[in-house]
């Protein structure tokens, strides 16, 4: 399991793409949403839990239907399917490398991204947390999604119209955090709510992801 | 005899073919009582005028839409369980017309929520939850569409179905969480005891059994397409075979 999540990992940083790709799609859209609503400061703060919580989203997205993709071309992923290893797990190893070059990545460089938009003073903490909670979610749910889509030849588009969907208990949860964290709010249902969810996913997404994989690759 | 024996796409078509004329004809006769009755005999609304009669189009749909979701999960769950291929069929072919149902209502809600609420749309739990449903039924369909092997797309339709319910729900509740509504509460409910008026009761309980006639109609014209689809292809693989 660790060699493949080495495997997995080393792929990311030297494939290129994967890696930096999302990062920098997280900052486009930090400037970009700027340039679109206007430079004042008092709007941007207000928006900035939710503009940072739907650019992590998309850039998940990103780089999701390379998750399988290559392993499935070159039959690594048959390999992998018939070694000792389940499924399941070979499916929770990758989601967890998905996370830790893109969920992780931006979870880091939230803050400055953060301080870009104006976010006040409190709300950093709650950011980081929520994103820190949050994005594994994002990565499982997006296995999934990828494991649905594998076999076929153009399921990029398909494969976010499948994904964004089953964001969305996420995106609304942490935003929530963000936001009430921000504004100084009490913050601890939705923290708890967020957390249930990425904990539920992991535990049982893994399942229906391998369930799927062994559908596209009879 | 049990129920699975409708499974086999023989008996399936023959029931359903008897049933199919019954189930379109009566679902004729409820939706125009129902409508006439609900459009043309019943009071005005005191505070609404008579903008209420939207009810009999929005109700009926909304409930469908959530029911024939509900439908293809079982449907879903039949097929992975027990590999009985009308089952997945029958989902494939209610999707389409849940979709047209969340429409309806959203649809008819928004031409409700503009004399009433003086707007076309608002974030409001139930119509933000209704727009992701519709969402779910754009995905499913579009995995159904984009697989070519009808049992791979069986499958991963099927998985799909059952996690997206579970996601469904969670988005349902996550909206209500996220932000307080306009809409009202349910209007019909069995254990309640303010629930709406006779007056506008009766035609409404005639159009949603319309709807529910109309639904299951529909499902069956489109699973008997499906069927025979399958069987059209069936027919032209041994062909291109000899």
């Amino acid at each position: 399991m660790i060699a493949l999540l080495i495997r997995d990992l080393r792929l990311a940083f030297r494939a290129g793409g994967g890696f930096g790709l999302s990062l920098a799609f997280f900052l486009l859209v930090a400037v970009l949403v700027p340039l679109g609503v206007g430079p004042e400061g008092g709007t941007l703060a207000r928006i900035a839990p939710g503009i940072l919580w739907v650019g992590a989203a998309l850039a998940c997205l990103l780089s999701l239907d390379r998750l399988y993709a290559l392993d499935f071309e070159d039959g690594s992923l048959d390999l992998l399917a018939t070694a000792p290893l389940p499924l399941e797990g070979v499916v929770a190893v990758k989601a967890l490398a998905h996370w830790a070059v893109t969920g992780l990545p931006l979870t880091v460089v939230a803050p400055v991204l953060g301080l870009l938009l104006n976010l006040p003073a409190p709300g950093y903490g709650w950011l980081v947390l929520s994103l820190a909670l949050g994005t594994p979610a994002l990565s499982v749910i997006g296995a999934f999604g990828a494991a649905l889509t594998v076999g076929l030849k153009r399921g990029g588009l398909l494969l976010s119209l499948l994904v964004l969907p089953l964001y969305v208990p996420s995106l609304i949860f942490g935003a929530e955090v963000a936001r009430r964290g921000a504004a100084g709010q009490a913050m601890e249902t939705p923290l708890l709510l967020l957390a249930g969810i990425s904990l539920g996913a992991a535990a049982l997404l893994p399942f229906a992801a391998a369930a799927a994989l062994r559908v596209n690759l009879r | 005899m049990s129920v699975w024996e409708f499974a086999n796409p023989r008996r399936f078509m023959g029931l359903s073919g008897r049933v199919l004329p019954w189930a379109g004809g009566l679902a004729v006769v409820f939706l125009s009582v129902g409508l006439i009755w609900g459009f043309f005999l019943t009071p005005d609304d005191y505070r609404q005028g008579s903008t209420v009669r939207i009810i009999y189009l929005h109700v009926p749909a909304a409930m469908m839409a959530i029911n024939a979701w509900g439908m293809m999960l079982v449907a879903s769950l039949i097929w992975l369980i027990r590999r009985h291929h009308v089952s997945a069929l029958a989902a494939k072919a209610a999707a389409p017309v849940g979709v047209i149902f969340t429409l309806i209502a959203l649809i008819t809600g928004a031409l409700w929520g503009q004399p009433m609420w003086g707007t076309w749309w608002a974030w409001d739990p139930r119509l933000t939850s209704f727009l992701i449903l519709f969402l779910f039924y754009l995905g499913y369909m579009a995995l159904w569409q984009a697989i070519e092997d009808p049992d791979t797309a069986a499958d991963l339709t099927s998985i799909l179905c059952i996690v997206g319910s579970v996601f469904a729900v969670l988005s349902r509740y996550a909206v209500n969480f996220w932000n307080q509504g306009l809409h009202q509460g349910a209007t019909l409910s069995l254990d309640k005891e303010e629930n709406i008026s006779d007056v506008f009761w009766v035609p409404l309980v005639i159009c949603i059994a319309g709807f529910i006639l109309l639904f299951l109609a529909l499902v069956l014209l489109r699973t008997r397409t499906e069927i025979r689809a399958r069987r059209l292809s069936a027919l032209q693989a041994r062909e291109r075979m000899a």
